[in-house]
């Protein structure tokens, strides 16, 4: 499997899932975004960080990078797109995930780990961890309140795109939306950070089943 | 002059003899002697752009022209130095080829003006210390001091300094592990700021902030130039006043995004293009000026600067500005003369400026042109020189008027004491501060805020480095160089909790008015306390900081200096924590316990002040405490280690019992006063059963068993007069909650 880590000016995560990628055996490098060209990759990560200083609204101006003709591109063709963070706020500005993220309801940033309902075992982004498993990951974000109107709520709550959930809700996300993926099941973008959760060092492994979920996906289909 | 025509005069700035019949210079901080020595010098009057750079270069805060007999004191060589103070950082060999690098600043002043921003690029500006010595910065550490929390002046400086350090932080990506923050109405009006950036470096690729070789070029790289923190060192070297209104044109403005994008640069410059770089020095405090005339009277050179190559913000900025403007987020660059291109492709790859701006002269002279003259020329080393001042000391009228016996607390109501000193600002949980800084970016942040140090490990090896900012000023206001002392042995003691061996010091030097022969004593007392302390650990004191003029209105802020602590741990595996693990593990103390109230947390509660002479502090008994503690954590025999520090063994008991989500009985021969002795040189550990026969052992008399971590819901803790019960839940809310309270109510 080759994995593209997607860098912004402004990413700061990016080595990070470089890291937890390469931890697991995967094929990954670090294409800039001012590249225009993901072929040959079979799933492309957009890491967290604040991309051109997400002075305007978050991933507001990163969308427009010339990286991201190639990240639609592939996302039409069926590839695994995953959007962490930072990663997630662009990926809905650029409408391949649907909603947007506001400012948490308590205004700030907040760093912690918390806890997430594992809503959907059956994706190719949680497909390693058991059904209606809690799990521990690190959050840090300022603007991860998940916002949607009524209809694409129901919608995603009907189509099983809702993959994780807040245990306790820590920044007022709609239907404590913590992670979501597109109707075809091949876009996933959430704010907590499972790359910080993959080595027994830190403290927490609880994002391991993450890699391990998107790692099996791709090797049955391959 | 190289036959260009010395202007006197730009658009309506002050000809020299205005200059000197208007003496502005004195209102940027020259006094009239040192105006008359640079005349001398020169042998002609200094005009309105040389009198301006004389007041950057002159100012305390660059020159230290106070401070300076006192910092040379400072004891800063060892095996492990590779670099000490003098240049961005101080570097110590870490093994492996790697080294750490790490040094603290303070940003005080600004931060009272302008909490965020002042906040935010003192994170900024110490971050550029870090990369311009070619090292990736890992990790930072806030020490902050405020006034109590009961006026809303201080919360909106509290909330301002905590958004700005987030807000800066993480952003650019380097994770806020740790540091302290404390509240006293003394830092009312002079809060403190200091930030510790910590980087790692592989050795071959260290970089020195020096301009060598005659004719290399002087790249500016990064952002460009603005009206932003105009001669804000000369503001940072003088007092408050409340008459005098706060100049808020002195503080800069941060962008974290634009020195994310230098810092990367930076670093890969330094990595792809090392043959071709002589030098590189961020512009902190006297921008453009310090780092610029620094690297070349370093070097024993000279330099000239064309200003109209300067990248600029605003339009018809003069010399005057350019010179001594604080915009961030800019560096300086000398690099091979004819081999520039790459360095320059590079930036500007990242879109950032980067353009030539002068040369390496042999000359000796700083030379400043602009718009085809020369507005500048003096010698460099007279200009990176300023005169010493050797300044009176006297020892402080207070210290000889303490009373020499120990303050006896009130026992009459010991459960809700407890309580009470859980909810102290200084003693409850500052989580919900600290929350708001990203702790755990770039993965590597084994311990984070909340422990006794904080612990990041340094990827591809088994190794990872504790870290800790520390000082309890009360002692030092009541002894300052016994507290200096303990200040040293506090950080260390917190260093060895995790496992590490301390291996180093910077120091944050937060005093008032050097010219108050009191003060100017405190500075010294507390420097030699710290010399005393750093030799015994082998812990030399490689970078620092100082901060002086903490004062309003003549009221000075106790004597502050922060000391930041690096250690190494050579095996990550062992790192030990302060939460109590399983019920059932022996719970011991490690150190004796004596009377020690006077400065300490319950005579701040129930006195509201603190005064008497400060208990003693028995360096032997540290050194043994602290050799145990390592010695038991390398042979693996703890389960979790906290060292005691304000309010005592009760305070440590609570936090290993609250990190643990488990309670403990314990029992003490002593009487219900001792639970709050703050005597030096202590830890709280806890031993799985099988190894408390191995631990005591060891530990031979130098540990006393207590009693026993427990699943039960209540603490039970037995003295030698009664039986208290607490219940944990109660408080521990307390305890975490209380920050949040105050800052609402």
């Amino acid at each position: 499997m080759r994995a593209a880590v997607i860098s912004f000016p402004g990413s700061n995560c990016d080595f990070d899932m470089l890291y937890a990628l390469q931890d697991f055996g995967v094929d990954a490098e670090i294409i800039s975004a001012k590249q225009n060209s993901l072929t040959g990759f079979d799933a492309i990560f957009l890491p967290g960080g604040f991309s051109y200083g997400d002075y305007l609204r978050t991933g507001a101006i990163a969308r427009f990078s010339p990286i991201m003709s190639a990240v639609t591109q592939a996302a039409n063709a069926g590839k695994l797109i995953v959007g962490v963070c930072n990663g997630f706020q662009i990926l809905t500005e650029a409408g391949l995930l649907p909603g947007q993220l506001l400012p948490n309801a308590t205004p700030g940033f907040i760093c912690d780990e918390v806890a997430l309902h594992v809503a959907n075992g059956e994706t190719a982004f949680s497909s390693a961890y058991d059904v209606d498993e809690t799990i521990l990951i690190p959050i840090a974000h300022a603007e991860g309140n998940y916002f949607a109107d009524e209809t694409t709520l129901n919608k995603l709550e009907k189509n099983g795109q809702i993959v994780f959930r807040y245990v306790n809700n820590p920044n007022g996300s709609a239907h404590d939306i913590a992670g979501i993926m597109n109707e075809q099941g091949n876009v996933f973008g959430m704010m907590p950070h499972p790359e910080r959760a993959v080595d027994a060092v830190l403290g927490n492994i609880d994002g391991q089943n993450f890699f391990k979920s998107i790692l099996s996906g791709i090797l049955t289909k391959v | 002059m190289k036959g260009k025509k010395m202007t006197t005069v730009i658009n309506s700035e002050l000809s020299p003899e205005q200059v000197r019949d208007s003496k502005i210079y004195t209102q940027w901080g020259l006094t009239e002697t040192e105006y008359n020595l640079i005349v001398a010098e020169l042998k002609r009057l200094p005009n309105f752009t040389e009198a301006g750079i004389f007041s950057g270069m002159w100012s305390e805060h660059v020159s230290y022209k106070k401070s300076k007999p006192i910092l040379r004191k400072f004891w800063s060589t060892n095996e492990r130095v590779l670099q000490g103070p003098g240049e961005g950082a101080g570097i110590l060999d870490i093994g492996d080829g790697q080294a750490v690098v790490f040094k603290a600043e303070s940003h005080n002043h600004p931060s009272f003006v302008e909490p965020y921003e002042g906040a935010a690029t003192g994170v900024g500006g110490i971050l550029r210390d870090i990369f311009s010595m070619g090292a990736q910065p890992i990790a930072v550490l806030d020490s902050l001091r405020f006034g109590e929390l009961d006026n809303t002046h201080t919360k909106h400086i509290v909330d301002g300094v905590i958004a700005g350090i987030a807000g800066y932080g993480n952003a650019i990506g380097i994770p806020t592990v740790g540091g302290e923050i404390s509240f006293d109405d003394v830092y009312a009006g002079n809060p403190l700021v200091n930030v510790m950036a910590v980087g790692l470096i592989d050795q071959t690729a260290m970089q020195v902030g020096q301009a060598k070789g005659i004719g290399n070029s002087i790249i500016y790289v990064g952002a460009k130039t603005g009206r932003d923190g105009i001669n804000g060192a000369s503001f940072a070297s003088a007092e408050f006043s409340t008459e005098q209104a706060s100049d808020r044109s002195a503080v800069q403005v941060g962008d974290p995004f634009l020195e994310k994008l230098v810092m990367d640069a930076t670093l890969k410059a330094v990595k792809d293009h090392s043959d071709i770089i002589v030098g590189i020095q961020d512009m902190g405090a006297a921008g453009l000026l310090s780092s610029s005339s620094e690297m070349a009277a370093k070097a024993g050179m000279g330099i000239t600067l064309n200003l109209d190559l300067v990248p600029q913000r605003e339009s018809h900025m003069t010399p005057y500005e350019l010179m001594l403007s604080e915009s961030q987020e800019r560096m300086v660059l000398v690099v091979k003369h004819g081999e520039e291109q790459p360095i320059i492709d590079l930036f500007q790859e990242a879109d950032l400026d980067a353009v030539i701006i002068g040369e390496v002269t042999d000359n000796g002279r700083y030379i400043l042109e602009f718009e085809g003259n020369t507005v500048a020329d003096v010698p460099i080393n007279f200009l990176t020189h300023a005169p010493k001042q050797d300044l009176p000391m006297i020892v402080p009228k207070r210290l000889s008027e303490f009373s020499d016996t120990q303050y006896q607390p009130d026992m009459s109501q010991v459960k809700e004491t407890i309580k009470a000193l859980m909810a102290q600002s200084t003693i409850a949980s500052k989580a919900s501060l600290f929350k708001h800084f990203d702790a755990m970016v770039r993965a590597d942040t084994v311990i984070k805020p909340g422990g006794d140090a904080s612990l990041v490990r340094v990827r591809g090896t088994k190794k990872a480095l504790a870290m800790t900012t520390d000082v309890n000023a009360r002692y030092l206001y009541l002894n300052p160089r016994i507290g200096a002392k303990m200040a040293v042995a506090e950080a260390a003691r917190n260093i060895v909790a995790t496992g590490a061996t301390p291996i180093g010091i910077t120091d944050g030097l937060n005093f008032g008015s050097p010219d108050n022969p009191e003060v100017y004593y405190e500075l010294d007392q507390s420097v030699a306390g710290i010399n005393e302390m750093a030799k015994q650990l082998n812990t030399p004191i490689i970078s620092g900081n100082v901060s002086l003029y903490n004062e309003t209105d003549g009221q000075a802020i106790y004597p502050t200096p922060m000391i930041g602590m690096v250690g190494l741990l050579d095996d990550v595996s062992q790192a030990t924590t302060m939460a109590f693990k399983h019920a059932g593990d022996t719970i011991y103390l490690i150190g004796e316990t004596t009377d020690s109230f006077n400065g300490s947390e319950i005579q701040k509660l129930q006195l509201g002040q603190i005064s008497g002479q400060l208990f003693e502090f028995n360096d032997e008994a540290e050194l043994a405490s602290q050799g145990l503690v390592r010695e038991a954590i390398a042979k693996d025999l703890l389960a979790s280690a906290h060292d005691l520090s304000e309010g005592g063994m009760i305070v440590s008991l609570l936090e290993s019992s609250f990190a643990g989500d488990l309670s403990f009985n314990i029992a003490t021969k002593q009487s219900d006063k001792y639970l709050f002795s703050e005597t030096p040189s202590r830890f709280i550990v806890s031993v799985p059963q099988t190894k408390a026969a191995d631990f005591e052992h060891m530990a031979g008399k130098q540990a006393t068993k207590i009693g026993l971590v427990t699943s039960e819901s209540d603490v039970v803790i037995n003295t030698l007069t009664q039986t208290i019960v607490l219940s944990r839940e109660e408080i521990q809310t307390v305890y975490q909650e209380s920050i949040s309270w105050q800052l609402k109510g």
